[in-house]
């Protein structure tokens, strides 16, 4: 593919810590090669402010191949930025032209505070996880794999929910600040699992609690999350969220 | 787990908004049902016979009972829903494209429904509150001639009622459309949102509730939007 | 000091066994007043961390990252590969252990790869029942397929994202345990030094990094499971954040290194597209199945790849190996890339790329595909038509990434590819227990000089991850811990800690205090370009040498012009990188002196000075079948010894694959 150059001006969200109050400042920056990742157009330009004798902006990234989940940058009001099923570090430049304005947030949600600049606090994931999103056997306690054969339309359902990376793209999306995708996709990976079903029903309803004792909006169905979930992850599984509490909770003996 | 705890996370009171919204899915079609009776040309006497059935049947007083506790469910549990879900972003973000993953409508549930809410104090005062309660304090009943007999009873004429209002009247018209316009809206978002909410998504179902969705919010919003504007233009008698 | 492994007596297939009947025990009630720190949450670290948990070890866990989730083992691709013989093919653990010690190249220890592949079973099963969503047949029974060349198919795998599902999977039992309060969990801090009291490790110092808060830990051992050291090249697959701190930090407070200089060039790897480059993205091996591999005849092509001609292109792997192919083992196939660009026969802007070509394989499945319609005599839009959705269907999520980075639709032209580095056999020295040369300090997974001696075999480091911290480190560790009984948590004021805790202080201030010109990413930078040139797929005695001056010249650069913005006591990345840089620039050191010494070619160390008339890598077992441990002894300053290598069952041969 041909490449080209191109000068952008960048619109970044600075602050200092989480008490400080931040606001958007404006670089310059030129020559942008269209082969170059947004990241790689952050690190030269934190190469610039270093020399400048300025502070550098801080990101969340780690393996820059779109499966870790710790990018996490609003790009032009969108998670991830303009291109589909995308995160951060594989968004390209060639997804942007010459004198283009790009203007990068943080993942905004009362969940998720700021540490720093574009840096967030996704730690109420883990403590989601923690609620209830395991299987509990402990190591040495497994049958034999194949014991228990697993409908491969179910097996691959669970693959499909279990590809979320944790990114916080779907809360990031959605106008409520809801979590319901990220934990929709653990909840159903397992509860489509034969390994799964001793717990499903405490699973469903630890979850669903936590998530709200984290601050989290409640779905409205926008699907905005779907759209914008770098692993395209289906809000069929928040469908499958809203009937395993249904049953969990009108199952459920204690008063 | 206890039902207020059931009920008061955030899927269960997506559960509350989306069994009412059932309920006043359904009660709209028996509503525009019987409205569109007016387009007999009867003189309203089809229309009026099953208005008066309505108001007088004791299973459906406690039926509007329980509509009015249900659509008031619908509206506190919306607003609470609202007010929750903006407090989980209390930062907002300074550059937003939302077109780009949702649809407008489905974002503006609150805010339809608010005007739905508007609407609708219009359209009890009215309608219904005369009827109901005409006489009681300050409220002007109808008057004779709106009452007419049918089949030996005395039975309010709302078919008149309806003319009165609308008749020549551009204000009250225009009202309703613009009520019905947001009723569309809120409805093409709610109905296949409430099946989401129970739990129904599925590669099979999920296009036909779509499109189910689609037909009956059209159908349902096109005679009630008909209704005032027929009466306007004088169309039906 | 000597190097003890402490192999088992007794019969090869009999020695775990056998170890695991007489090991020391330690009864529940004292388990739960012992505690174990561990370092690092990939497959290694968050399968011991939950596993000790369970047993009822109290356990501190720490990760740099934000969330144990993002360990780099999750961008594994590939797959898992377990002695199950669930394809009745012929596989057993014999078999896995003899492709395992013959595939790394005569440098592993036999009796380790035999426990390897015993608990490979193992590991499928507890994965299962985990949740972790393993591909499966219609029967509902796992699926395999085969990898990196071997003759059986014994690799487990999840689309291409077995990494990701087997490290969620691990991180579920982890959290898990937080839940119960059996792990305490530290994210986003950073080990800084180990605190050994009378030669045992007993601690940490480790950097919050959020508030860059020095903090110290006690722990009645310590477990470094900290992954390899690839980001020494600066350009790699391995994650930014990934380094070589955790057990360079233990290196230096006594722990041998092994092999340092044993490192895995990946040949499928996108190439460079310019400076401005932060990181390398693999293409997995998988695609080597049905992609052809070739450059240009001609020196200086300017037409498209696909406007030359057959005749005209050199599909040198298949020249050079008939017998494997586009197959061979991946250091094999990174020599020979190199070899072509090199002679100037390399494609794309940088010329430092080869073809890896799907257009048969479209036409071939397309014909199939065909054929299977009853169309027996399609056209060539026919077979392109079919074949397309044929690869989509098996490679579609690779073809993909590739058009995300590099904007060219690998469906109608060749994917352009060059060798990356990608894993580190090499690593803290440890015995048949895991155990480095400091008592009590154990490294597992990729941190550890490993089974995998000098090449490691695909599909193999997501087994050894997790063979470490599921099976084999909750009984050794026990075999440790039963003698520690007696002894009471070490209160952090010790004078020990003290000590270790003004050296990391000292270090950061004095780093922070430079104040020079130069970035800390330029100095990485520098650095990756030395080891990649000189200390690369192909190493010679004068490059090594030159190599060592120019990375002391480099480091003093570094500690006299580093120039690191921000405080100490804030969320500072800068400064948390300086520190990694600052380990690197000694690491690598160490890895061209290793370099250096071994004066043979074996698996992924290919020493110029030793190789056949043919050009390929040829060993010198009469005098380097041994494993090469260092030691600190003082800045620049290592002394080499030696843990010689006794093959008893799989007898070294030159490999071939001609």
């Amino acid at each position: 593919m041909e490449h080209y150059h191109m000068n952008l001006t960048l619109k970044v969200w600075r602050q200092k810590d989480s008490k400080a109050k931040g606001n958007l400042e404006t670089y310059q920056v030129k020559d942008v090669s269209s082969e170059m990742s947004i990241l790689e157009v952050f690190d030269v330009l934190n190469e610039s402010l270093i020399n400048d004798g300025k502070e550098p902006i801080a990101f969340d990234h780690d393996c820059r191949e779109g499966i870790c989940g710790a990018c996490s940058m609003y790009i032009n009001g969108q998670p991830h930025g303009p291109w589909a099923k995308t995160t951060t570090c594989q968004l390209h430049m060639r997804a942007f032209k010459d004198g283009d304005t790009i203007v990068v947030e943080p993942w905004r949600s009362r969940a998720f505070p700021v540490i720093k600049d574009l840096v967030v606090d996704r730690s109420a994931f883990d403590r989601i996880i923690q609620a209830g999103g395991y299987i509990s056997v402990n190591t040495g306690n497994a049958v034999d794999a194949n014991s228990i054969p697993v409908d491969k339309r179910y097996a691959d359902a669970a693959f499909d929910a279990a590809a979320c990376i944790g990114c916080g793209a779907c809360v990031a999306a959605c106008k409520n600040g809801s979590a319901m995708l990220f934990v929709g996709a653990k909840v159903s990976q397992l509860a489509l699992l034969p390994q799964g079903e001793p717990e499903r029903e405490t699973r469903a309803l630890n979850m669903v609690a936590q998530m709200d004792k984290e601050g989290f909006g409640s779905c409205s169905n926008t699907y905005a999350c779907e759209a914008e979930c770098p692993k395209g992850i289906s809000v069929a599984y928040i469908a499958k969220l809203n009937s395993e509490y249904l049953h969990a909770g009108l199952n459920d003996s204690d008063s | 787990m206890t039902w207020k705890h059931f009920f008061g996370t955030a899927i269960g009171r997506k559960f509350t908004m989306g069994a009412t919204g059932f309920f006043l899915i359904t009660f709209l079609i028996v509503h525009c049902a019987i409205n569109a009776m007016i387009f007999f040309n009867d003189g309203g006497e089809t229309f009026n016979h099953w208005a008066k059935f309505m108001g007088t049947n004791l299973i459906l007083h406690v039926l509007e009972v329980g509509l009015f506790v249900f659509l008031l469910l619908h509206i506190v549990q919306g607003i609470m829903v609202v007010i929750k879900n903006k407090a989980a972003r209390p930062v907002g973000y300074a550059m937003s494209r939302p077109n780009r993953n949702s649809t407008w409508y489905s974002r503006s549930m609150g805010l339809l429904g608010t005007l739905i809410l508007l609407f609708l104090v219009v359209h009890l005062y009215h309608f219904w509150v005369p009827s109901r309660f005409g006489g009681l304090g300050n409220i002007t009943p109808l008057e004779e001639t709106q009452l007419f007999t049918y089949s030996n009873e005395e039975a309010h004429n709302l078919f008149q009622r309806m003319q009165m209002v609308f008749r020549g009247n551009l204000a009250p018209v225009v009202i309703y459309v613009l009520g019905v316009i947001s009723l569309f809206w809120h409805l093409l978002h709610g109905f296949q949102s409430a099946f989401q909410t129970f739990g129904l998504n599925h590669k099979r179902y999920t296009p036909i509730i779509k499109s189910a969705g689609f037909v009956y919010s059209l159908v349902i919003c096109l005679l009630f939007a008909s209704m005032p504007i027929a009466m306007y233009f004088d169309w039906v008698k | 000091m000597s190097l003890e492994a402490k192999i088992p007596e007794g019969a090869m297939a009999e020695k775990w066994t056998d170890y695991k009947g007489h090991v020391n025990l330690v009864n529940p009630a004292n388990k739960r007043k012992l505690e174990v720190i561990v370092i690092g949450t990939g497959l290694a670290g968050a399968s011991a961390a939950a596993s000790l948990a369970e047993m009822g070890y109290s356990v501190k866990a720490f990760c740099f990252q934000d969330s144990p989730r993002r360990a780099h083992s999750i961008a594994a691709q590939g797959g898992i590969n377990a002695a199950k013989n669930y394809q009745n093919d012929g596989d057993s653990v014999f078999r896995l252990f003899y492709d395992t010690v013959k595939g790394g190249d005569y440098r592993s220890r036999e009796a380790n790869v035999y426990r390897l592949a015993e608990v490979s079973a193992a590991i499928i099963d507890q994965c299962v029942a985990q949740g972790v969503p393993f591909a499966r047949e219609y029967g509902g029974l796992l699926s395999n397929r085969s990898f990196g060349g071997v003759q059986v198919q014994r690799t487990f795998y999840a689309a291409g994202q077995t990494g990701q599902q087997l490290l969620l999977g691990a991180y579920s039992a982890l959290e898990r345990q937080v839940a119960l309060g059996k792990v305490e969990m530290f994210s986003r801090h950073e080990m800084l030094d180990v605190v050994v009291i009378d030669g045992k490790a007993r601690g940490i110092i480790a950097r919050d990094l959020v508030s860059g808060k020095i903090e110290r830990h006690f722990g009645h051992a310590v477990l470094l499971c900290s992954g390899g050291y690839g980001n020494v090249f600066y350009l790699s697959t391995n994650a930014m954040g990934s380094n070589v701190t955790a057990a360079w930090k233990a290196h230096r407070k006594g722990a041998f290194f092994g092999n340092p200089c044993f490192t895995q060039i990946h040949p499928t790897c996108i190439p460079v597209s310019g400076d401005h480059q932060s990181k390398l993205t693999l293409m997995s091996e998988s695609l080597r199945n049905d992609g052809r591999i070739w450059v240009p005849k001609k020196k200086d092509e300017t037409r498209k790849p696909q406007d030359i001609p057959d005749e005209e292109r050199d599909y040198y792997l298949e020249r050079r190996y008939p017998a494997f192919g586009n197959l061979v083992p991946r250091d094999v196939a990174s020599r020979a890339a190199k070899e072509r660009c090199d002679e100037g026969y390399g494609v794309g802007t940088t010329k430092m790329a080869v073809y890896l070509d799907f257009k048969d394989a479209i036409i071939r499945y397309g014909k199939i595909e065909a054929g299977k319609a009853g169309n027996h005599n399609p056209d060539q839009d026919t077979m392109v038509t079919l074949g397309k959705k044929v690869v989509e269907e098996k490679y579609g999520n690779l073809f993909e990434m590739y058009e995300k980075i590099t904007g060219e639709n690998p469906y109608n032209q060749p994917m352009r590819i060059y060798p990356a580095v990608h894993y580190t056999m090499g690593g803290l020295w440890v015995d048949y227990e895991l155990q480095t040369t400091v008592p009590g300090l154990y490294a597992l997974g990729e941190a550890n000089f490993s089974d995998h001696g000098a090449n490691r075999l695909g599909a193999s480091a997501l087994m050894q991850g997790l063979a470490d911290g599921y099976f084999v480190i909750p009984y050794t560790l026990g075999n440790y811990l039963a003698g520690e009984i007696r002894t009471p948590a070490i209160p952090t004021s010790h004078p020990a800690f003290e000590e270790a805790e003004n050296t990391v202080r000292n270090r950061i201030e004095k780093l922070m205090g430079i104040k020079g010109t130069e970035s800390v990413e330029s100095f990485h930078k520098r650095l990756g370009k030395i080891m990649w040139n000189k200390c690369g797929m192909a190493r010679n005695e004068k490059g090594l040498k030159e190599a060592v001056e120019e990375i002391k010249a480099l480091r003093k650069e570094f500690w006299s012009n580093v120039r690191i913005p921000g405080e100490i006591n804030e969320f500072n990345p800068e400064l948390d990188k300086a520190g990694r840089v600052g380990d690197f620039l000694e690491m690598g050191e160490l890895m061209c002196i290793d370099a250096l010494h071994r004066r043979e070619s074996c698996g992924g160390h290919f020493r110029e000075e030793s190789q056949t008339d043919e050009g390929e890598a040829k060993r010198d077992d009469a005098n380097f079948s041994y494993v090469a441990a260092w030691e600190f002894k003082s800045d620049e300053n290592w002394e080499l010894h030696k843990e010689p290598l006794d093959f008893e069952i799989v007898k070294p041969t030159q490999r071939s694959y001609k």
